[in-house]
């Protein structure tokens, strides 16, 4: 039951983009279509998955001195492999995603989870919460996904939705929506809605501003 | 005397502390090596199919360029006798290189005598060195005349290199279309130059003024001439890029002198 909570937690009450605003700058890059936005997060979620196994199993062994290295290396051959295989079967794909996917290695998500969880669990415990926390990413990436590429070319997964101008119907595709600034407004906007429904979320006010200066007399 | 049965050892190593020097040392030699057979395993095992992906790719490209050039279509459609040949050019000769064929090419290219190193003045494409041999295409009419080349053209933009196809109508003094293969620009910004709105304006641009000195250009902003194409906004770099590749390689140190022997009848 642990384990559940440890798999659903990140998805919403504790997501890593929307709460913790980390990884944010994949999710500007990636989310221009859907699909990309998929294997974004499908490359992703295998990458913490794997690593956090890995460390979590060598963890009581792990020098603290080199244990950052060691996690880094650890990822970043492990996105090297993900990145080749998307070279070798999702050609395209891992064309449109250019160099983001090598990026994966430095994407906070991945670290902060692998030294703050993966390195003081056990492998299990350590899988699922990176599963989770892969989720929570993939949630958001997906959400963008979705409306950049509904707004912004009027498809979903290249099938169209709304007919564009183009092609004869009446929709205008909007192409802020394809730039990234859209994807900062969406989050913006997301980030916003979660917080004012679940207001748990909101961060305290860490300190009050004063006015600027007293009246003198 | 040392004892060397390995079980032993290894449980030496991992009872000692964590912090110890000899424990360090082992557990980052250990990772990296894993890791690094780990990488090396995955490039090899995929690399045939990677190959194989990028091959076809090209293939589509070329195809893709062929058919988007105005008028093209109609003529390899109504007459049988179009042909597109494949032939490798020597560019220190401006001719047809002896004794390599396509098949033989990559062998060719490993020996450094088939490249010429380039000076930082000619070097404005940033490549380093140019090879000699290029493989071109001519597609030819019914009288065995050349009716267009396609030409692989390469430089370095922003993010990386950029490959590209050109290809150049009869006369060897218009663009008839160019195709962009590969390129590692800013996806939305650089990116746009495979973007088909953007690569087809270079269809009809003219290549070189009267002097014969190569005028095709990205332009500042719109464009002016009949040598230059609009710009990408927020793309300098890339804009930039990719004016220093097609004067290079259409220039005297790229095409250029191959270019003139096409025109004049020699192939």
């Amino acid at each position: 039951m642990k384990l559940w909570a440890q798999v659903t937690d990140p998805i919403l009450h504790q997501n890593p983009v929307t709460l913790q605003i980390l990884g944010i700058c994949s999710a500007l890059a990636v989310t221009t279509t859907l699909a990309a936005a998929l294997t974004m997060s499908a490359a992703l979620t295998a990458v913490i998955i794997a690593a956090s196994g890995i460390i979590s199993l060598i963890r009581t062994h792990l020098p603290s001195s080199i244990r950052l290295i060691v996690q880094i290396i650890i990822v970043a051959s492990l996105v090297i492999v993900v990145d080749q295989f998307l070279q070798a079967f999702f050609y395209e794909m891992s064309q449109r995603l250019s160099v983001f996917v090598s990026l994966i290695a430095t994407n906070c998500v991945v670290l902060g989870r692998t030294e703050s969880f993966a390195l003081h669990n056990r492998p299990l415990p350590a899988m699922a919460d990176a599963l989770g926390n892969g989720l929570g990413y993939s949630a958001v990436l997906i959400i963008l996904g979705t409306m950049r590429e509904l707004f912004g070319r009027g498809t979903i997964m290249d099938i169209p939705v709304l007919p564009t101008i183009e092609q004869g119907g009446w929709f205008e595709p909007m192409n802020l929506m394809l730039l990234a600034p859209s994807a900062f407004f969406l989050l913006g906007g997301l980030v916003w809605a979660i917080r004012s429904w679940r207001t748990e979320q909101v961060e305290k006010l860490e300190y009050k501003l004063a006015p600027a200066e007293e009246p003198r007399r | 005397m040392a004892d060397l049965n390995p079980i032993r050892l290894w449980r030496q190593l991992l009872s000692q502390p964590n912090e110890s020097r000899a424990k360090t040392l082992a557990v980052a030699f250990l990772v990296s090596t894993l890791c690094a057979v780990m990488v090396t395993a995955a490039t090899v095992v995929l690399r045939p199919i990677q190959v194989q992906n990028r091959a076809m790719e090209q293939q589509t490209r070329l195809e893709g360029l062929l058919s988007e050039i105005p008028g093209l279509k109609d003529l390899l459609g109504s007459s049988e006798e179009m042909t597109l040949s494949t032939v490798v050019v020597d560019l220190r000769r401006a001719r047809a290189a002896k004794d390599v064929t396509p098949e033989t090419l990559e062998s060719a290219l490993a020996d450094s005598r088939n490249w010429t190193p380039l000076t930082p003045q000619e070097d404005i494409a940033n490549l380093g060195s140019r090879a000699d041999l290029k493989q071109i295409y001519l597609l030819r009419g019914p009288g065995n005349e050349v009716g267009l080349v396609v030409l692989p053209v390469s430089g370095t933009g922003y993010g990386g290199p950029i490959e590209a196809m050109i290809a150049i109508g009869a006369d060897m003094s218009r663009v008839a279309g160019l195709a962009v293969l590969s390129h590692n620009e800013t996806p939305g910004l650089g990116g746009r130059i495979s973007e088909p709105a953007w690569r087809q304006q270079f269809t009809d641009k003219s290549i070189r003024d009267s002097t014969g000195g190569v005028r095709l250009a990205v332009a500042r902003g719109r464009a002016t001439t009949e040598f230059e194409v609009d710009a990408i906004t927020g793309a300098t770099r890339t804009n930039n890029a990719i004016t220093r590749m097609l004067q290079f390689w259409l220039g005297p140190n790229g095409y250029g002198p191959l270019l003139d022997a096409i025109g004049r009848g020699d192939f």
